[in-house]
């Protein structure tokens, strides 16, 4: 679809020229994130570099009434970021300045497109920034707040949304409001809370206010390797009923060892049904007192090795197998869909048979890599695209796959999103009217739904006039008909 | 009234919305008179009949509640299987605290400082707005990212926005050992400087607050896990190292049951301020020269500061500009005569009432009692 020119005239004079791409081959660069399945032309590409350029920007859509997609680093996985056909891309690249760094209040201002990363980087080392997901060398703190983000230490640590105490917002028809601040508890509603996570669809955010944290004094980290995922899981239920709260515990099945040794020579035994990534971390007293329990609770559960990191590069070979893991799939296969639902920890074991059953029924390999403290499962369908109908399997098989996490009580996504590779399976864990409250929500921050249209929710929404106060219809009072 | 259940509860909220009558939810009643003084309501909604812990998943650390449930009957089940729902605000008089409550006004405890507020603890709601509609949002689960966090939202709405009837909620192992540093001293700058550096150092307290009454002052921090005895030792040696006269105290519950009640008062006025850690020497002097009693979460800049003339929060706000000051008790009598919330942004008071409209457009739910929200 041609861009609007007057539209296009009106972000050249925002941003400039060079920071307006029209041109067919620019405009694919960003037709998809990191989900390639998904993927649609823009008319118009814009990188501003400002919060005002931002406002100007998104005022100029608004006038114009052409929907925008904000982007990030481009590294989501479940095509949050992917444009609307014929849209504007509001690309925040470039905006990448660390704005403060208020140690003493243990606080840093950013723009949305500095990388997540380089949040930790400019408070290190006394200081962190927690959540840390597997592309966060890449990734945009702006993307982690659109998707609340988590990481492999989220399950001590908490995900984005524990983090984002303040946040400017350009709103879908040009306004900036500020949303909390530096401090806790602002007066009025948590508008933070759920802007953080809403996928793009309340807003662009343009300067985001974080919360870091003192860095843990001690780390021990471990890998023990099981004959199954079940043993494996079993002391993963151990560990947590012995109240002890890991930063991490991440798990990989043999197919997932497979591919990932193949691809960093880690030295993770390829006969290996279970590898078990476990890190404590926090003071010396504590993780002494904990880490040896843990290596026990290994032994006990039935690992045959237990490898207990001696130093940083040990330790960092260690994470480097389990966070090479999605990349080494196409070791296995040629393509895979990755998916992203949790489960009570405890239903672990029964969920982990039934995706083995029903891998077997659809002919297809999984192999799974997961945040076993928190459930979240990461179920990789492994399939060739070349082959005919193959593609149509996996993806059928995959939605069995989130059904069946679903019916125990668990989620279709811990922290991918939902964006528009999941939207369709949000009825199986919302009705009509958790739906439709949702949709208040959206309405209240963009009522012409310009803002990220076509994500997040499963069947497209107009907002309509706010209903004025509640008049009994004559045929209500005759007991003839009852709204719902 | 006192509906028994989510749909009875929903259809009250309902009727009074048709017939044009204000709601207000009410659980343990502990907060009644918080917020803006609207007066009562022409519609009280007990909580108290929904009052079952529907779930509680060991295995999984989380618990399914209903709203009129209260903190105090959680804690005791939870401590069962040796854990605890992390928030412990001040219980009220005859700790009749529900979850309902301190969801709805969002207070929080000691134990804020390393498991966060409940914003940070509530994983599900269900709600009841004021058309009827029943709905969840979040799930029973800790990780989740589906559909908008609006669990966030009614959290610190007092009501406005509709009716919280059950939360699901992240438990905690409880920590086995527990002990507390403390440190005195009479100078507020270098309490501050104290606790400052605690809230700096890599020590992963349980909970870290300064205490200021009578012109004395104390920094408490306390360490809970496997061991605590060795942590508070070091704890106290930092602490002694700053000039404060320190000792450890294992048998610590009382010092932190005090700190609670000290963010309540039946007769003074209990200011919540919402500043920053390098606030806390000059909130400290403020205390040290009106003589006011202070409890702080060193960490996270939240302060509860009691004080004997109400005139005084506007002096409190002047000082500590542009950190919100809210008050929380004040004496009956000048009540009426406070603006609890203090001022507002005006862009995000907008939009706060544009989510108003959307949610409860008949004004139902405690009209006025919050700030930014008719």
């Amino acid at each position: 679809m041609a861009a609007d020119p007057a539209l296009v005239a009106e972000l050249r004079a925002a941003c400039g020229d060079e920071h307006v791409l029209t041109h067919h081959h620019d405009l694919r660069t960003y037709e998809s994130d990191g989900l390639l399945q998904y993927a649609a032309l823009p008319s118009v590409v814009v990188l501003p570099g400002t919060a005002e350029e931002v406002q100007r920007v998104v005022a100029a859509c608004h006038r114009a009434g052409v929907p925008s997609v904000a982007r990030g680093s481009g590294s989501g996985l479940s095509g949050g970021a992917m444009p609307v056909e014929g849209g504007v891309v509001i690309a925040l690249s470039r905006m990448r300045r660390i704005l403060e760094v208020d140690l003493p209040n243990q606080r840093v201002v950013v723009e949305p497109g500095v990388t997540n990363i380089a949040v930790s980087d400019a408070v290190g080392p006394g200081h962190f920034y927690p959540p840390d997901p597997s592309s966060q060398i890449v990734c945009s703190i702006g993307g982690n707040v659109a998707e609340n983000s988590g990481g492999a230490h989220c399950f001590k640590y908490g995900f984005t949304t524990n983090y984002v105490t303040g946040l400017e917002v350009v709103l879908a028809d040009g306004e900036v409001v500020e949303l909390g601040g530096k401090a806790l508890d602002m007066p009025g509603y948590d508008l933070v809370g759920p802007f953080v996570g809403s996928e793009g669809t309340l807003g662009v955010c343009t300067k985001i206010t974080l919360r870091v944290v003192p860095a843990p004094f001690a780390v021990r980290t471990l890998v023990a390797f099981f004959d199954s995922t079940s043993e494996a899981g079993e002391v993963v239920s151990e560990v947590v009923s012995e109240g002890i709260v890991p930063a991490a515990i991440e798990m990989m099945d043999n197919l997932s060892i497979r591919a990932a040794e193949g691809a960093t020579d880690a030295g993770y035994p390829q006969d290996a049904g279970a590898a078990l990534v476990v890190e404590l971390d926090g003071s010396e007293h504590e993780c002494e007192a904990r880490f040896d329990k843990i290596v026990d609770l290994c032994r006990d559960g039935g690992a045959w090795e237990v490898r207990v990191a001696q130093d940083e590069t040990e330790r960092a070979l260690i994470w480097k197998t389990r966070k090479a893991a999605f990349a080494a799939m196409g070791r296995i296969a040629p393509n895979y869909y990755v998916q992203d639902s949790v489960i009570p920890r405890t239903r672990m074991a029964g969920v982990l048979r039934r995706i083995e059953e029903l891998a077997g029924e659809y002919d297809l390999q999984v192999a799974n890599v997961f945040h076993a403290g928190d459930g979240n499962l990461h179920p990789l369908v492994c399939y060739d695209g070349a082959v005919e109908g193959e593609p149509e399997r996996a993806e059928e098989l995959a939605g069995q796959i989130v059904k069946a996490c679903v019916d125990e009580g668990g989620s279709i996504t811990g922290e991918h999103g939902v964006g528009v590779d999941k939207k369709r399976y949000m009825p199986s864990m919302f009705d009509e009217a958790d739906l439709a409250t949702f949709q208040r929500l959206r309405c209240a921050f963009d009522p012409d739904g310009l803002a990220n249209p076509g994500k997040l929710m499963p069947t497209p929404r107009l907002c309509g006039e706010v209903p004025g106060p509640y008049r009994q219809h004559p045929l209500e009072a005759a007991g003839l008909a009852e709204r719902m | 009234m006192t509906p028994d259940s989510a749909a009875d509860a929903a259809a009250a909220l309902k009727d009074a919305s048709r017939s044009g009558a204000s709601v207000r939810l009410s659980g343990g009643r502990t907060k009644w008179s918080w917020g803006a003084a609207v007066g009562e309501p022409d519609v009280e909604i007990s909580t108290t009949g929904l009052d079952s812990i529907v779930e509680h998943n060991e295995g999984d650390l989380t618990a399914i509640v209903d709203a009129g449930v209260k903190l105090a009957a959680l804690a005791e089940r939870t401590g069962t299987a040796d854990q605890m729902f992390a928030l412990d605000p001040p219980l009220g008089a005859d700790a009749g605290a529900t979850i309902g409550g301190a969801v709805a006004t969002a207070d929080s405890g000691p134990l804020r400082h390393r498991y966060g507020s409940v914003r940070d603890l509530v994983v599900g709601m269900t709600v009841a707005l004021s058309d009827g509609t029943v709905s969840k949002s979040g799930g029973k689960v800790i990780k989740n990212v589906a559909g908008y966090d609006l669990a966030k939202l009614f959290t610190g709405a007092y009501g406005t926005l509709g009716a919280i009837l059950q939360v699901a909620v992240r438990l905690h192992p409880l920590a086995p050992e527990t002990a507390t540093a403390v440190g005195r001293g009479d100078e507020p700058h270098a309490l501050a400087a104290a606790a400052a550096d605690l809230s700096h150092a890599q020590l992963e307290l349980q909970s870290l607050d300064v205490r200021w009454e009578g012109g004395h002052g104390t920094v408490l921090a306390r360490s809970g896990g496997a061991t605590a005895a060795d942590p508070s030792a070091e704890v106290a040696a930092l602490l002694a190292e700053r000039g404060l006269e320190a000792a450890v105290i294992e048998d610590d519950a009382g010092l932190w049951d005090a700190q609670r009640a000290a963010q309540r008062s039946d007769a003074a006025t209990v200011v919540r301020v919402s500043g920053l850690q390098d606030q806390t020497a000059t909130l400290l002097g403020f205390a040290e020269r009106h003589d006011a009693r202070v409890v702080t979460r060193a960490a996270l800049g939240l302060s509860w500061i009691t004080l004997d003339a109400p005139e005084l929060v506007g002096e409190l706000r002047a000082e500590l500009a542009p950190s919100p000051c809210v008050v929380l008790d004040a004496p009956s009598h000048a009540r009426a005569d406070i603006d609890p919330w203090g001022p507002l942004e005006p862009g995000s008071t907008a939009l706060m009432e544009r989510v108003r409209e959307r949610f409860d457009p008949t004004r139902t739910c405690a009209p006025g009692i919050l700030a930014g929200s008719r």
